[in-house]
């Protein structure tokens, strides 16, 4: 029977492979193939040094553990997907650099030792991929958030904090929105997380649009570099349609 | 590379024993004044092989009995400082004190019960609350070194002041910084100054629960004192201010990159990437506490610079 089972499962490759490759691992995670298959198998993918992921080694808080990426070396691209796969939810956050570079930083949860990538799709349809290793003493997808444990996270919800800097050609822009963003792993607290965020100049144009996941931290700050001049429109929209605006006046 | 470490870790987990012989920390009493000793823990963060023997401990045999400050990081770690205290004296355990509610500190209360322990008030709701937790952390991080180690909150609530106990004259001192609550004891008989975590000296210092403008307050205080030797929380005694002035010099460093970082937008990441100056290049693990220290200050610091747009 287990031989069977196993003269099945490389068949299973076999065909998988001829379809599309599936390129070795360079971070040798047991999880990878299955990474691929459940959201990347629609293209093409290459591990490419120019997706560039840093993240501290070890987790200290696995509640709050920082992760910038910059695939700026790309061009065209049409969506950054971070995932970290030994998390219970791998999906951390989707984003769409539009009218920004494509760079940006943010805290997420881990709840063990994982990989975290960023696949960065370009308009040829390529998945171009970078990561490293986190490792962590872990929990942090299923801890209730401060705010929760302080019971007071209703008082601030949709509170957006920003400031912008002028360096050089970009806009170093920080935006922070008060927000649980429980991961719906704790018992008896659903889960409740930003799904969007939009950020517009004044004509309409988008700039940037982020697409968060329950792994983003509590609280969460974006880090990002905005194109120059004119204000900056902020909306996000929760699980719950609860909506929260603001604007930067510049 | 990951495999191969993953590899390592399970190879001495297994294999600890035969190196790690009964779990011997290899404690050894060593005198720093009258009726004073002290076991110096390694210049290390907590690993399979040190077993949590990271920290300093002492102990003052007095006429009425035996002071113990500070019990280590584990039960066994508690019973081999019992088993050299005893090479020592054969006088009763008088009183244990704890400085402050980290893990390395306290974890060895168990062996010295039935023995009174007392800390500050503060001290002693950090036990309570986070002391089981703590406990399950260092199982992940030093394994069966920890067997049979349950957290002991402490039963006395230790009153600042002055105690006279056995013809030695402690002076408690209660400060905040490192935590919300650290004790110094000063004998004012030997001048010994124990100074727990608030001094550290060639060890960077550690931040989880640091409060940094309280830290310099209570390094100023700890500095207009007559010691004759000051006993850090980690690293060599000094009969100097030099630990106090290096831990400050560190502590200003640490606050001042994370504010400027903050103050020019930097995300988390690119302040971890700080050249960290050549004067503390002889701080032990410098560069792993820079990286935990960024993830405990910087998101208060950072958020500081944010401004509420609705
Ligand atoms: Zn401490």
């Amino acid at each position: 029977m287990r031989l069977f089972l196993c003269v099945l499962l490389m068949v299973g490759s076999f065909s998988m492979a001829s379809a599309e490759e599936i390129p070795e691992d360079p971070l040798g995670s047991i999880q990878w193939d299955d990474m691929v298959r459940a959201y990347l198998s629609e293209h093409k993918v290459v591990f490419d040094d120019r997706v560039k992921v840093v993240a501290p080694e070890f987790a200290e808080d696995s509640m709050n553990v920082p992760v910038s990426v910059d695939a700026s070396e790309l061009t065209g691209i049409k969506e950054i997907f971070l995932f970290a796969e030994f998390n219970p939810i791998p999906k951390i956050l989707k984003f769409y650099p539009e009218a920004s570079k494509a760079a940006f930083s943010f805290r997420f949860k881990i709840q063990q030792a994982s990989p975290v990538r960023a696949a960065v799709l370009t308009n040829d349809n390529i998945w171009h991929v970078g990561g490293v290793w986190i490792d962590a003493a872990g929990g942090g997808c299923t801890r209730a958030s401060d705010d929760r444990l302080a019971g007071d996270w209703a008082d601030h919800l949709g509170e957006i904090y920003a400031a912008v800097w002028d360096t050089g050609t970009v806009r170093r822009t920080k935006i922070s929105i008060s927000h649980p963003m429980d991961t719906g792993l704790v018992a008896g607290i659903p889960s409740f997380y930003i799904e969007e965020i939009q950020l517009t100049d004044d004509a309409g144009k988008l700039l940037a649009r982020i697409e968060p996941y329950e792994p983003v931290q509590e609280n969460p700050v974006f880090t990002l570099d905005l194109g120059k001049n004119g204000s900056i429109n902020i909306e996000a929209i929760d699980n719950n349609a609860n909506e929260f605006s603001a604007r930067i006046v510049r | 590379m990951r495999r191969l470490l993953g590899g390592l870790v399970l190879f001495i987990f297994f294999s600890q024993p035969l190196f790690a012989a009964k779990f011997d920390y290899g404690l050894n009493a060593k005198p720093v004044a009258d009726n004073t000793y002290l076991f110096i823990g390694k210049k290390e963060d907590f690993n399979f092989q040190n077993g949590g023997n990271i920290v300093n401990s002492g102990f003052i045999i007095t006429d009425e009995g035996v002071v113990v400050i500070d019990t280590g990081s584990s039960r066994r770690y508690g019973e081999q400082m019992l088993a050299e205290i005893r090479k020592q004296t054969n006088k009763p355990i008088f009183k244990v004190i704890n400085t402050h509610h980290h893990p390395d500190h306290f974890l060895g209360n168990q062996a010295f019960k039935p023995a009174p322990i007392a800390a500050l008030k503060g001290t002693v709701k950090g036990i309570k609350n986070s002391g089981d937790m703590f406990a399950e952390n260092l199982y992940r991080m030093t394994g069966d070194w920890m067997r049979g180690t349950e957290a002991v909150v402490p039963d006395i609530t230790l009153q600042p002041g002055i105690e006279e106990i056995g013809g030695h004259e402690l002076e408690y001192i209660e400060l905040s910084g490192h935590t919300g609550s650290d004790l110094a004891v000063f004998d004012r008989t030997t001048g010994v100054l124990f100074a727990g975590d608030l001094v550290f000296h060639n060890r960077t210092l550690t931040t989880p629960h640091a409060i940094p403008e309280k830290w310099f307050v209570a390094l100023d205080k700890l500095a207009k004192l007559p010691f004759k030797v000051l006993i850090p929380g980690h690293g060599e005694p000094v009969s100097d201010l030099s630990a106090i002035e290096q831990t400050r010099d560190y502590l200003r460093w640490l606050v001042t990159t994370l504010e400027n970082g903050a103050n020019k937008g930097l995300s988390m990441n690119e302040v971890m990437q700080t050249e960290i100056p050549a004067r503390f290049a002889g701080l032990a693990l410098v560069k792993s506490e820079l990286n935990r220290s960024v993830v405990h200050l910087y998101p208060g610091i950072e958020k500081k610079t944010l401004h509420k747009l609705n």
